[in-house]
């Protein structure tokens, strides 16, 4: 058996989820466990966990854990606009940037100007390398992510700086999580008993960031990984430290999380980006929850470049609920167009796009109940 | 997107900042300029095309060791 299957063991899930039921009996109230990590959330529909978990008396429910969903809408209507007025110009992102849905429609959808395009990169690295090998060329990287990505982001900004590079800028939607955790818990808005933190972000900043959560508000957390193993490690982790009133920032995923975090992406982080309130669909604004280049980098952020001024209000298209999904108070069956108006093939807001939104992840696994 | 699975590092370039990774058998260019001195052999955690951490093979092992302890003990 290989390591990897080892994770993914029948035996040992479904001795696991034994040991979930049983501690679940001792506790005296409903156990909600919300997920931050949109990866998450994949593993635990893709590979049955949810519905086991019920049965076990454990429910999850989906935080905002979707870099693209959360983007609001004003910042993908900023990027088509960028590419549909501007000749000569080439928008690179990452292939589920193109397809979400705004007011404007989407970027795969619309027509650029004259000898402009959407280019869709797997790396960064390729916006930079695009914009080498074409210097005659406005290059805007329509960067998008997580502390797991920013690091990566904000690399390009500084080869660019290094190189003066002069036909490259980055258009930044850049989210940091610990706030947005801050925001659902001040809110109240919906009950849970435990948080489970997203593994890849946590390889970046480590432990630290989630202490507030134990401290302040006493909810127990757990750092996982992405296997079936890690996420009901993670949750037998939550549920002892229900039971002993206890709540820390515990960390599952030990192999490839350190407590101190990635050093060199932390520093790196901190040489290139600050913080800036920003809006969160579904959440409004939250302070200090967005980074953009400091201003000495002003040059390569595309919002100075091209005198954008996003009014960013998180908004979503008509009908579509993806805001309330995101905060954990919707499931996404519950939204009357999931599965009707609004599937994969077209989807009516970010969450029905992206390989980690709710919406996709359980039309994929879970179908639509009628 | 957060790919589980690790992956060994193949090939490093001379500058030891980007290379090749063996990921699920394929090889796949990586950039190495997140973490300090990478190995050849190593294991890695690869995002959007960057080495974001290295895996504590001793670390993996011991957890193994405990999931192979628990699939014994309920068979």
């Amino acid at each position: 058996m290989s390591s990897q299957d080892r994770f993914r063991d029948k035996t040992v899930i479904r001795a696991l989820i034994r040991k979930i039921a049983d501690k679940k009996k001792r506790l005296p109230s409903p156990s909600r466990i919300m997920e931050i990590c949109g990866t998450h959330t994949m593993t635990i529909h893709r590979f049955g966990l949810q519905s086991l978990l019920e049965d076990a008396g454990v429910d999850m429910v989906s935080g905002p854990g979707c870099p693209v969903c959360i983007t609001p809408g004003e910042v993908h209507e900023a990027a088509i606009r960028l590419v549909t007025e501007r000749e000569n110009f080439v928008l690179a992102t990452f292939g589920d940037m193109t397809r979400v849905p705004t007011r404007l429609g989407s970027l795969q959808k619309t027509t650029p100007a004259r000898k402009s395009a959407v280019k869709i990169i797997y790396s960064p690295e390729e916006s930079l390398e695009f914009a080498r090998r074409n210097r005659d060329t406005e290059v805007v990287f329509f960067g998008v992510g997580f502390e797991t990505t920013i690091p990566s982001i904000a690399l390009m900004a500084k080869s660019a700086a290094g190189e003066k590079l002069g036909n490259y800028s980055i258009l930044s939607a850049l989210w940091v999580i610990p706030p947005p955790l801050r925001a659902i818990l001040t809110s109240g808005e919906v009950k849970i008993s435990g948080f489970l933190y997203p593994g890849h972000v946590s390889a970046i900043i480590g432990e630290k960031p989630y202490e507030f959560i134990a401290r302040e508000f006493g909810y127990p957390g757990v750092i996982a990984g992405f296997e079936p193993v890690d996420i009901l490690l993670g949750i037998v982790s939550i549920l002892d430290q229900l039971a002993e009133g206890r709540p820390i920032v515990a960390n599952e995923y030990t192999r490839v999380v350190r407590p101190e975090g990635n050093p060199v992406a932390l520093s790196l982080m901190k040489s290139m980006l600050e913080p800036k309130d920003a809006v969160w669909r579904g959440l409004g604004v939250i302070p200090d929850s967005g980074l953009k280049l400091r201003p000495e980098y002003g040059a390569y952020d595309a919002e100075r470049k091209y005198a954008i001024q996003v009014k960013a209000r998180g908004a979503d298209l008509p009908g579509c609920r993806c805001g309330e999904i995101l905060r954990g108070v919707l499931s996404p069956d519950k939204c009357p167009l999931f599965g009707k108006k609004c599937t994969p093939e077209s989807p009516q807001g970010p969450c029905m796009v992206s390989f980690e939104g709710a919406c996709l992840v359980h039309f994929k696994y879970r179908g639509i109940r009628r | 997107m957060c790919l589980a699975i690790p992956s060994k590092v193949i090939e490093i370039d001379p500058e030891g900042k980007t290379g090749k990774i063996d990921y699920l058998g394929t090889k796949v260019k990586a950039n190495f300029a997140l973490l300090e001195d990478v190995r050849l052999g190593d294991w890695v955690i690869v995002h959007a095309g960057f080495a974001i951490s290295r895996l504590d093979e001793d670390d993996a092992r011991e957890t193994l060791d405990m999931l192979r302890e628990i699939a014994e003990k309920s068979i």
